[in-house]
C-alpha cells in the first residue's frame, strides 16, 4: 500500500495560544447554551415509534379471533437467547377451529432474556409474531418478566391482514363433505 | 439606624457571629455551585438539567414548579444523600489520614474568605467626616498574601487523600495534583505582583490588603478609576488561567482526571467525605473568582471609573435611604457576588467547553508559558512604574 | 467363527468411479457406497422394492457390443469401450447392478426429472409443515431443498383428505400428506405379516385405508410411522409434543426382551418423548415392537423412588451404606440380582458376593414370544449374569432355594437390586424374617417391606452393557439424567463392595471395565469404548448346554435349531 505522508502545516502564533480556538469553543458552547432543550421528557412525552421498530414481541390474532400461532416451535429454535419456551397442545375436536389441530399450550417469553432481535418475526411461517411498539417492559420480579400466553395476545391484538390460510382450508373441506371437488 | 447595640456587644462574639454568618452563606453558596454546574452543563448539552425533584407535601403550591425545575430541591436532595449515605472506608487505607484529609480540604477553602472584602460602607467619624470600610472578617495588612499562604495548604489535603487511600489511582493523582499547584502557584503570584507595585506609591505605607487594592480602582480621574484588567491585561490573563489550574477546573483536572485515573485523590470516597472535597473545591472557586474581581475588576465598585461611593451619591439623591450603611453595604455586596457569579459561570462554561489538557501539556504550560511571560510581564510593570513616577509623578 | 464366503463382486461405474459391489445390489446401495444420495421416498433397504414413487431416477448405459460378433464396440475417441447410454431415465431403486454398468446419478437429465416428480408430489401435498410432526425428518422437505421449484404453478384447488384417520391404537393418518409410496403396506405384509393396509381408488383419489373390518393394531404398527418418508402416518402418543430438532438422540437398548433391539432415545431436557428403533442388521433391521417404545413412561413414572429410606424412616445416602455395610458384615447374606441390570452392575454384586459368601439369584421372566423381536426371555440380560459368574445356571421364576434358606434361618439378609421378592415367590412372612436391602427404581410390595432402600437409575438414565440372546455385547448410554435423589446403582454397589473389606471398585462404566477385563474371562480384553455401536458377540460355547428359553426370531436360531439344521445340510 502506497503511504501518502502529509505534511502538517506549522501553527502560527496566534493558533499555538489556543485562543481563538478557546473563543471559538466558548462561542459555540454558547449559542447552545441558550437554544432550547432538545430532551423528550420521557414519561410525559412520548416518542414517535418508526415503522419496522422492533420492541416486545407479541403473539396476534387473525381478524376472526383466531391465534395465528400454531406452535410449529420455530421460533423457539431460531431465538438466540432461548428466551422462548412454547409448549404445544392439540385443538380439541368440538373446537371451531379444529382444522387447525394444533395451537400453544403456553407460550412464554422471557424478556430478561429477549434481545429483541426480530428473528421470531421474520422466521414464523404463520406471521402469528411480530415485534410491536411496546418499548418498555419492566416489573419488579423475575415472574413478572415472563409474558405469557394472555398478555402476549394482549399485548399483540389483532392483525388486519386478510389470508385466512386455514379458513379457506376449512371451507375447501367442508365444500368436499358435501360432495364437491374432492 | 442604628447598629450601636450591635457594636456593644463583646468583640469575639461579633466575630464568632460574623464567620459563622459567612460560612453559612458560602458552604450553600458552594453546594449551590454544584447544581449550577449540573444545569450549565445540560443547557450546553441540548438538556433541561436536573427539574424532577420535589417534596411531595410542596407539589400543591402554585407556581413551585419553576423551583423545581431549576433543580432546587434536587440540591436538597442531594445535600440530604450525602449525609445520609452509608460512609465507607475501604480496608487498607490509612485510616486516620484518609479521615484527615478531607476536613483539611475544607480549612483552607473556609478560612481564605476571611481575607477578602465583599463590600464597603460610609461611617461617619466623630469629626463628621465620611469614611469607606471594608465589610470583611479579618482587616489585616497581610491581605493577598494570607490567601495565599493559607489556600496553598489545600494541596496537602489532596496528597494526603491520594497517599492515604493506598490504592494507584489516587496515589497518582494526589502526585499529580501536588506537582501542578506548585507549578501555577509561581505564575500566579509573580502576575500579581505588577497590581501591587501600582498599588503601593512610592513613600506611601506598603500594604497588601484587598481592600486598598479596590480602593487604588475607586480613585477620581482616568487612570484612577480604571480597573487593573485593562491597565494590565497579561497579569489578569496570566492570573486567571493559574486560577483554574490552582482550583483543579477543567481543562486542568489533573488530580480527578476521570478518563485515566478513575477519579483521582478522591476514587476512595464517598458520601458525606466526598462532597467536602467537593465543597471546598467549590469554595476555592469562589474564593478565587472573588479576589480576581478585587484585584482586576474593581471589586464592589458598579463600573470603571464608577466607585461605589459616587454610585451612593448619585443614588442617595433620588432615594436618600441608600446612604444608609446597611442598604450601601447590601448593595456593594450585590454588585461583588454579580462579578463573582459572573465568574463562577465563566469556569463552568470552560469547563464544559474546553477539553483537559494532558499531564505534559500541563507542566508545559506551567513552566514554560505562563513563567515567563509573568516575569517579563512583572519587569515591564517595574519599568513602566518606575518611568511613570520618576517622570509623570502627577498623572 | 467361519468366514463368509467372498460374495460374487460386480464392477460398475457410478459417476465416473469404478467400484466392485456384490452382486444383486441395486443403484441406490451402490451410490451409497460412494456417499453418493440417490434420493427416494418408496425404496427402502429392507422391505420389497416397489420403483412407484420414481424419484430416484438415474440415467444408467451398459458397454456395447457388436450385436453380430459380440466384441466390444470400442470408442476411437476415447479408446475405451463405448457405453450405450439409455436414453430415458431409470429408477435407482429397480435396477441392480451388471458387470460393467454404468450410472450417472447427478446429470441435466435426472435433476430434471427429479424436478419434475418433485413438482407432481407437491401439488396436492398440504402446507402444513407448520403444524407436521415431521417437519425435520421429512424426506419430502429434504428433497424439496435439492429440487423444488421453490414456488407452485398449480393454481388450481388441492385435493382435500380427511385429516384425522384413526387406523389403529397407536397410528394416526393424515391422509392429505400422504404421498402413496405403499412403504407402510409392504412393511405390514412382509415384516409384520399382518397384512391390513392397502390404496383404494385411483389418481389423486388414491387413499390408504385399512381393509375392511380390520385395524392397523399389531405390535410392530409404530414401525409405519418410522418408515412413512411424509408426515401421513403419525404416532398418536408421540402427536403434536415436540419438535424433532429441538430432541438429543441417544443411543440406547430395548429393555424388553432379550432380543436387545438397537434404539434411539429422543430426550429434551431431561424429558423422554420418544423411542424409535436404531438399524443393527445383526438384530433388529431398523424395527422395533411398539411395546417397548412406551418403557420410556417408567422413567417419569409417579412410582419412582426418590428417597433413601432406614426402616421406614428417610435418611442420607450415607448413613443407609453404612446401616447396609453393618448388615452384610453380619453374614448370612443372599444377593438377589437382576436379569434387567447392566453387565457391570451385575459384575459388582458379584464382586460383593464373592467375599461375604453369599450366593447370587437372579428371576427368570419368560413369556410367549412372537417369532420377530421379542423373545421369550424377558430379561434384557440373563446372559451378563452368566457371563460375570453372578449365577452359573439359568434362573427360574421364583426363588426357591432362597425361600427354603430362609425358613432354614441360613439367611438374614437378603440383597435385592431392583426384584420384587414377593412377586417371585417368596411370602411375606418369609421377608419380616429377613433384613431386606432394596436397591431400585420404582416402589413396589418389596420397596416398602425392606428396611433399607437405596433410589436407583432406570436404564435410560445411566450407562451400561447387555448381553443379548446372541451373546452380542451391547451398549447403551445416558439419555437422561436421573430423578433427585436417585443414585447411579453403580456408585451404590461400588460402595457396598467397598464396605466388605475389598478395594472400592470404580463406580463409573468407562473406570471400571478394566477390572472386569481382567476378572471376568469372557469379556477379557475388552473395553466400553471399544464395543461398537452394533454389538461385539462373545465366545458362548462355556454355556452352550444351558436350556434357554428363546425361540427362533429375526437373525436368531437357537442352538438346538441351528445345531438341526447344521445336521440337516
Amino acid at each position: 500500500m502506497a503511504t501518502i505522508t502529509v505534511e502538517r502545516k506549522p501553527l502560527s502564533l496566534l493558533e499555538r495560544t489556543y485562543i481563538p480556538n478557546i473563543v471559538a469553543g466558548l462561542t459555540t458552547t454558547f449559542k447552545r447554551m441558550v437554544k432550547p432543550t432538545e430532551t423528550l421528557q420521557y414519561p410525559e412525552q412520548r416518542p414517535a415509534i418508526p415503522t419496522g421498530y422492533r420492541g416486545v414481541p407479541t403473539l396476534v390474532n387473525d381478524p376472526h379471533g383466531r391465534e395465528k400461532c400454531v406452535s410449529c416451535q420455530l421460533c423457539e429454535f431460531v431465538c438466540p437467547p432461548k428466551a422462548i419456551r412454547i409448549t404445544p397442545g392439540e385443538i380439541a375436536n368440538d373446537d371451531p377451529n379444529a382444522h387447525v389441530e394444533k395451537r400453544p399450550k403456553a407460550f412464554e417469553i422471557d424478556m430478561l432474556r429477549c434481545i429483541y432481535c426480530g428473528l421470531c418475526q421474520e422466521v414464523c411461517p404463520e406471521e402469528a409474531i411480530f415485534l410491536q411498539n411496546q418499548y418498555s417492559m419492566t416489573g419488579y420480579t423475575r415472574a413478572e418478566m415472563v409474558n405469557n400466553k394472555d398478555r402476549l395476545y394482549e399485548l399483540g391484538g389483532t392483525l388486519p391482514d386478510q389470508h385466512y390460510k386455514w379458513d379457506k382450508k376449512k371451507t375447501a373441506a367442508e365444500a368436499a363433505s358435501r360432495g364437491g371437488h374432492h | 439606624m442604628d447598629f450601636s447595640l450591635y457594636f456593644d456587644l463583646p468583640l469575639w462574639f461579633r466575630l464568632v457571629l460574623q464567620g459563622t454568618i459567612v460560612i453559612l452563606v458560602l458552604f450553600p453558596l458552594a453546594a449551590a455551585c454544584s447544581m449550577a454546574e449540573r444545569k450549565i452543563s445540560a443547557w450546553i448539552q441540548g438538556r433541561p438539567g436536573p427539574n424532577r425533584t420535589i417534596p411531595p407535601f410542596l407539589a400543591w403550591i402554585p407556581g413551585i414548579n419553576i423551583i423545581r425545575n431549576l433543580g432546587l430541591f434536587q440540591l436538597a436532595a442531594d445535600g440530604g444523600k450525602f449525609t445520609f449515605k452509608e460512609d465507607p472506608v475501604p480496608g487498607n487505607v490509612n485510616k486516620f489520614y484518609f479521615i484527615l484529609a478531607p476536613i483539611l480540604s475544607m480549612i483552607p477553602a473556609l478560612s481564605t474568605i476571611s481575607f477578602v472584602p465583599f463590600g464597603a460602607y460610609f461611617t461617619t467619624l466623630a469629626d463628621g467626616t465620611k469614611h469607606l470600610v471594608p465589610i470583611m472578617l479579618a482587616r489585616t495588612d497581610l491581605g493577598l498574601l494570607a490567601v495565599f499562604a493559607v489556600s496553598s495548604l489545600g494541596v496537602y489535603s489532596l496528597i494526603l487523600a491520594g497517599w492515604a487511600s493506598n490504592s494507584k489511582y489516587p496515589f497518582l493523582g494526589g502526585v499529580r495534583a501536588s506537582a501542578q499547584l506548585i507549578s501555577y502557584e509561581l505564575s500566579m503570584t509573580l502576575s500579581i505582583l505588577p497590581v501591587f507595585l501600582w498599588v503601593n506609591a512610592p513613600g506611601g505605607e506598603g500594604t497588601l490588603s484587598l481592600f486598598d487594592v479596590v480602593q487604588t480602582q475607586s480613585q477620581p480621574g482616568f487612570l484612577g478609576g480604571m480597573w487593573y484588567i485593562f491597565l494590565m491585561p497579561v497579569s489578569a490573563f496570566v492570573f486567571l488561567v493559574a486560577l483554574f489550574a490552582e482550583t483543579n477546573r477543567q481543562p486542568f483536572d489533573m488530580p480527578e482526571s476521570e478518563s485515566d485515573l478513575v477519579g483521582g485523590f478522591h476514587t476512595e470516597y464517598g458520601a458525606f467525605k466526598w462532597s467536602l472535597f467537593f465543597v471546598a473545591e467549590y469554595a476555592h472557586m469562589i474564593v478565587g473568582s472573588g479576589i480576581f474581581c478585587l484585584l482586576f475588576l474593581g471589586g464592589w465598585n458598579p463600573l470603571p471609573w464608577v466607585s461605589l461611593g459616587s454610585f451612593i451619591n448619585l443614588a442617595a439623591g433620588v432615594l436618600p435611604c441608600v446612604a444608609s450603611p446597611l442598604f450601601m453595604g447590601v448593595i456593594g455586596i450585590t454588585f461583588f457576588l454579580l462579578k463573582v457569579g459572573f465568574f463562577i459561570f465563566f469556569f463552568m462554561w470552560v469547563r464544559w467547553t474546553l477539553p483537559r489538557f494532558r499531564y505534559d501539556q500541563v507542566m508545559n504550560l506551567g513552566w514554560k508559558k505562563l513563567l515567563p511571560i509573568s516575569i517579563a510581564n512583572l519587569i515591564f510593570y517595574a519599568v513602566a512604574i518606575a518611568v511613570k513616577d520618576l517622570c509623570f509623578p502627577n498623572l | 467363527m467361519i468366514a463368509a464366503p467372498k460374495p460374487d463382486l460386480v464392477t460398475v461405474n457410478i459417476d465416473g468411479v469404478d467400484l466392485s459391489v456384490p452382486k444383486g445390489t441395486n443403484v441406490i446401495e451402490a451410490a451409497k457406497l460412494l456417499h453418493k444420495d440417490v434420493p427416494h421416498y418408496c425404496y427402502h433397504p429392507k422391505l420389497s422394492v416397489a420403483g412407484n414413487c420414481r424419484m430416484c431416477m438415474i440415467e444408467m448405459g451398459t458397454p456395447a457390443f457388436d450385436p453380430a460378433t459380440k466384441a466390444p464396440v470400442i470408442d476411437p475417441a476415447t479408446g475405451k469401450q463405448k457405453i450405450n447410454w439409455i436414453p430415458r431415465p431409470q429408477i435407482g431403486c429397480g435396477t441392480t447392478v451388471s458387470p460393467g454398468l454404468h450410472v450417472k446419478t447427478s446429470s441435466p437429465m435426472v435433476k430434471d426429472a427429479r424436478e419434475g416428480v418433485m413438482e407432481f408430489l407437491l401439488i396436492n401435498h398440504p402446507l402444513d409443515c407448520p403444524i407436521c410432526d415431521q417437519a425435520g425428518e421429512c424426506k419430502l422437505q429434504e428433497q424439496a431443498t435439492g429440487y423444488g421449484r421453490g414456488y407452485s404453478r398449480f393454481i388450481e384447488e388441492k385435493n382435500v383428505k380427511p385429516k384425522r384417520t384413526q387406523l389403529g391404537p397407536r397410528v394416526t393418518l393424515d391422509d392429505e400428506r400422504c404421498i402413496l409410496c405403499s412403504r407402510c403396506v409392504r412393511f405390514s405384509k412382509e415384516i409384520a405379516r399382518d397384512d391390513v393396509l392397502g390404496f383404494v381408488d385411483r389418481g389423486s383419489y388414491s387413499t390408504l385405508t385399512c381393509h375392511p373390518g380390520k385395524k392397523l393394531e399389531n405390535n410392530y404398527s409404530l414401525n409405519t410411522v418410522d418408515i412413512c418418508p411424509v408426515g401421513a402416518l403419525t404416532s398418536t402418543d408421540f402427536r403434536f409434543k415436540m419438535r424433532v430438532w429441538f430432541l438429543k438422540q441417544t443411543h440406547t437398548l430395548d429393555i424388553e426382551s432379550s432380543v436387545g433391539v438397537n434404539a434411539v432415545v429422543w430426550s429434551r431436557e431431561g424429558t423422554i418423548y420418544r423411542l424409535t428403533p436404531r438399524r443393527n442388521d445383526e438384530v433388529n433391521d431398523t424395527w422395533m415392537a411398539d411395546s417397548g417404545r412406551i418403557l420410556y413412561k417408567q422413567v417419569a413414572a409417579t412410582d419412582r423412588l426418590t428417597a433413601v429410606r432406614l426402616n421406614g424412616a428417610d435418611t442420607s445416602l450415607d448413613i443407609a451404606l453404612n446401616a447396609a455395610a453393618a448388615l452384610l458384615k453380619d453374614g448370612s447374606v443372599s444377593i438377589v440380582g437382576s436379569g434387567r441390570a447392566s453387565v457391570e452392575e451385575q459384575f459388582l454384586l458379584k464382586q460383593l458376593a464373592t467375599p461375604i459368601g453369599a450366593q447370587g439369584h437372579l428371576v427368570a421372566r419368560t413369556a410367549t414370544g412372537d417369532k420377530l423381536l421379542i423373545s421369550a426371555d424377558r430379561n434384557p440380560n440373563i446372559r451378563g449374569a452368566l457371563v460375570t459368574g453372578l449365577i452359573s445356571q439359568l434362573p427360574s421364576a421364583e426363588l426357591k432355594q432362597l425361600s427354603r434358606e430362609i425358613d432354614e434361618g441360613k439367611i438374614k439378609t437378603v440383597v435385592s437390586h431392583g426384584e420384587d421378592l414377593l412377586a417371585a415367590g417368596l411370602t411375606a412372612a418369609q421377608l419380616a424374617k429377613v433384613a431386606v436391602i432394596y436397591i431400585g427404581t420404582h416402589a413396589n410390595a418389596t420397596s416398602a417391606a425392606a428396611q433399607i432402600v437405596l433410589p436407583a437409575l432406570h436404564t435410560y438414565e445411566k450407562a451400561g452393557t447387555f448381553v443379548n440372546q446372541q451373546f452380542r455385547i451391547q451398549k447403551f448410554y445416558a439419555a437422561v439424567p436421573g430423578p433427585q435423589g436417585a443414585t447411579n446403582d453403580l456408585v451404590v454397589l461400588a460402595k457396598l463392595v467397598a464396605s466388605t473389606g475389598a478395594s472400592a471398585p470404580a463406580s463409573e462404566v468407562h473406570a471400571l471395565w478394566p477390572s472386569i477385563a481382567a476378572t471376568v474371562p469372557a469379556l477379557s480384553s475388552m473395553l466400553y469404548k471399544n464395543i461398537p455401536d452394533t454389538g461385539l458377540l462373545l465366545d458362548a460355547t462355556a454355556w452352550a448346554g444351558l436350556p434357554f428359553v428363546e425361540g427362533e426370531s429375526l437373525h436368531f436360531k437357537p442352538a438346538a435349531v441351528a445345531a438341526a439344521e447344521g445336521a440337516r445340510s
